[in-house]
């Protein structure tokens, strides 16, 4: 082949955009602004006020330093992350492995589909108080209503991806001779790794709710704890402090799982930005 | 005459044939017929076009032929010895690319080998070798979405030639392509495999592309799929691109398939 076809594109991309607001990237500064702006808007809601059940932006703010100073929020979360982290992490393992069995085999779909989309759209919460009179009011409560929340999400997302699978891609490994196991693990996994993410994300949020749910239904402990105890003493500023730091905690939670998405499964979203 | 037309038996004597087809039928369900008994001989060293409209089955018996499909009945023999399934003797160029959208032109044209457990030094080597020869030099560390249509194909034309197969099974590979970067890779495969050795069987719809690359030309009727007429194009392929692309026996056997397979248009 000659020379012509490949001047058209240089292998060199052209660098990204170099535009700068403020001393950010202009990328930045609107994510940044949109953060802004709601906290601008939060402070003017409880200046106003809107309701006197509701906090200023400042006011939170302070109320959150000063629980982060004392150790509350520390306490709070230590309870609250065990039947998390404990229940994420079984319905993540199970979840995954489940949803790619799923996938692949048509008498294990038949199995677990019709559990998984009942769990998924039956009303949790209403079942929640169901829980306690199986596991009583402990860890084991708390840790099945996560399950119960961040499962189906995770199955359900796994066994799509993995059941849309590009077929020419599987071909294309066969046609190299590739074992089924290298199908799976080479092909059918990574290309279905953004769907599975997005599950596990949203299975995480999802979890989180469980947690909280459960924590506000069961028995008071944790954040969920903090928040209807400071809601009954009419103490808002440390109540909304509370559900601030469960929105901050989830969404790094879930910027952590982009990050292993990006690093270990889908490289080339790296550069895609 | 520009072109001798064999008639529909396959000459079963010939012994340099390396892939050969007998009486493969294949029906996707009781009502969809794809392929009626096709039997073939692919000369070794050559280019065989499959030429059909569309829904004659000729993606089909590609498929077979490269042990992706099986055939509801007959077999298919390469070197000789019946053969299932996939097989390290054949290598395929896929119409849709087929490149792993995770991984990097190195990791993608290195991907059989890597399937065969070869050391990473081994199959480096070898990738770059053929990045080199389709002309991608400097963009082993591209991912495909950052190439073009034109070069992704080139990737997975690499990836095909890399393995070393004897036979190259191409499924309109050009056809994701644009008309003008089209005729370019024509012309650069019939290069590449000037140097190469390889027997192609090669799937298209178009009449202009069948004529221009191969030795042998098979038209396949529609529905289900038979094979119609062998076509050998007879003009010299050494002469320069242009040239050929005005020679009058191409044009007369353009014109002649054309007549052909118009009558299936109906």
């Amino acid at each position: 082949m000659s020379d012509a076809t490949s001047s058209a594109i240089s292998p060199q991309l052209p660098p990204a955009d170099h535009k700068t607001i403020l001393g950010m990237s202009h990328i930045r500064f609107y994510q940044v602004l949109s953060v802004v702006t709601v906290f601008v808007a939060w402070e003017i809601a409880g200046l106003i006020p809107i309701s006197i059940a509701f906090p200023t932006f400042t006011g939170t703010m302070r109320a959150l330093f000063e629980m982060t100073i004392d150790g509350r929020l520390f306490f709070a979360y230590v309870e609250t992350l065990k039947p998390l982290v404990v229940g994420v992490l079984i319905s993540a393992s199970f979840g995954i492995t489940i949803g790619i069995a799923m996938g692949l085999n048509k008498t294990a779909q038949w199995f677990w589909e019709p559990i998984f989309v009942v769990l998924q759209a039956s009303p949790v919460a209403a079942l929640i108080p169901l829980i306690t009179y199986a596991y009583g009011i402990g860890l084991t409560a708390k840790t099945v209503a996560v399950i119960m929340l961040a499962a189906p999400i995770i199955v359900l997302n796994t066994y799509k991806a993995v059941r849309h699978a590009n077929p020419s891609l599987i071909d294309m490994c066969r046609s190299f001779q590739g074992t089924r196991f290298q199908e799976i693990w080479l092909v059918i996994v990574p290309n279905a790794a953004p769907v599975i993410f997005a599950g596990l994300r949203l299975g995480v949020a999802a979890g989180f709710i469980g947690v909280i749910l459960a924590e506000l239904l069961i028995t008071p402990t944790g954040v969920g704890d903090l928040i209807s105890y400071y809601r009954s003493i009419a103490d808002y500023e440390y109540m909304y402090a509370a559900v601030f730091t469960v929105i901050l905690f989830s969404a790094i939670l879930v910027g952590f799982l982009e990050t292993i998405e990006v690093n270990y499964f889908r490289p080339e979203k790296k550069k895609g930005h | 005459m520009s072109a001798s037309v064999a008639t529909e038996k396959p000459n079963q004597t010939t012994t340099d044939d390396i892939v050969e087809v007998r009486n493969i039928t294949k029906f996707y369900s009781p009502d969809v017929h794809a392929l009626s008994s096709v039997n073939l001989t692919f000369p070794r060293g050559q280019m065989t076009t499959l030429l059909g409209p569309s829904g004659c089955g000729k993606t089909t018996l590609l498929k077979i032929i490269a042990g992706l499909l099986e055939p509801t009945e007959g077999e298919v023999f390469i070197n000789g010895t019946q053969v299932h399934g996939t097989g390290p003797e054949r290598a395929f160029v896929f119409q849709d690319f087929a490149l792993l959208p995770w991984a990097t032109v190195l990791r993608n044209v290195a991907f059989g080998m890597e399937l065969q457990k070869l050391n990473k030094r081994e199959r480096n080597e070898r990738a770059l070798h053929y990045i080199n020869e389709v002309v991608l030099s400097g963009f082993e560390n591209k991912y495909p979405h950052e190439l073009s249509g034109g070069m992704r194909q080139r990737v997975g034309l690499a990836r095909a030639l890399v393995v070393n197969s004897d036979v190259l099974l191409m499924d309109e590979p050009f056809s994701a392509v644009d008309e003008q970067n089209r005729r370019k890779f024509q012309e650069d495969l019939l290069l590449l495999l000037a140097n190469e050795n390889k027997t192609v069987i090669f799937v298209t719809h178009s009449i202009e592309e069948a004529v221009y690359v191969s030795d042998q030309i098979v038209i396949l009727s529609p529905r289900p799929g038979r094979v119609h007429s062998i076509i050998r194009p007879d003009f010299s392929r050494k002469a320069d691109p242009e040239d050929i692309r005005r020679d009058k026996n191409y044009l007369d056997t353009v014109e002649e398939i054309w007549a052909d397979l118009r009558k299936y248009l109906d």
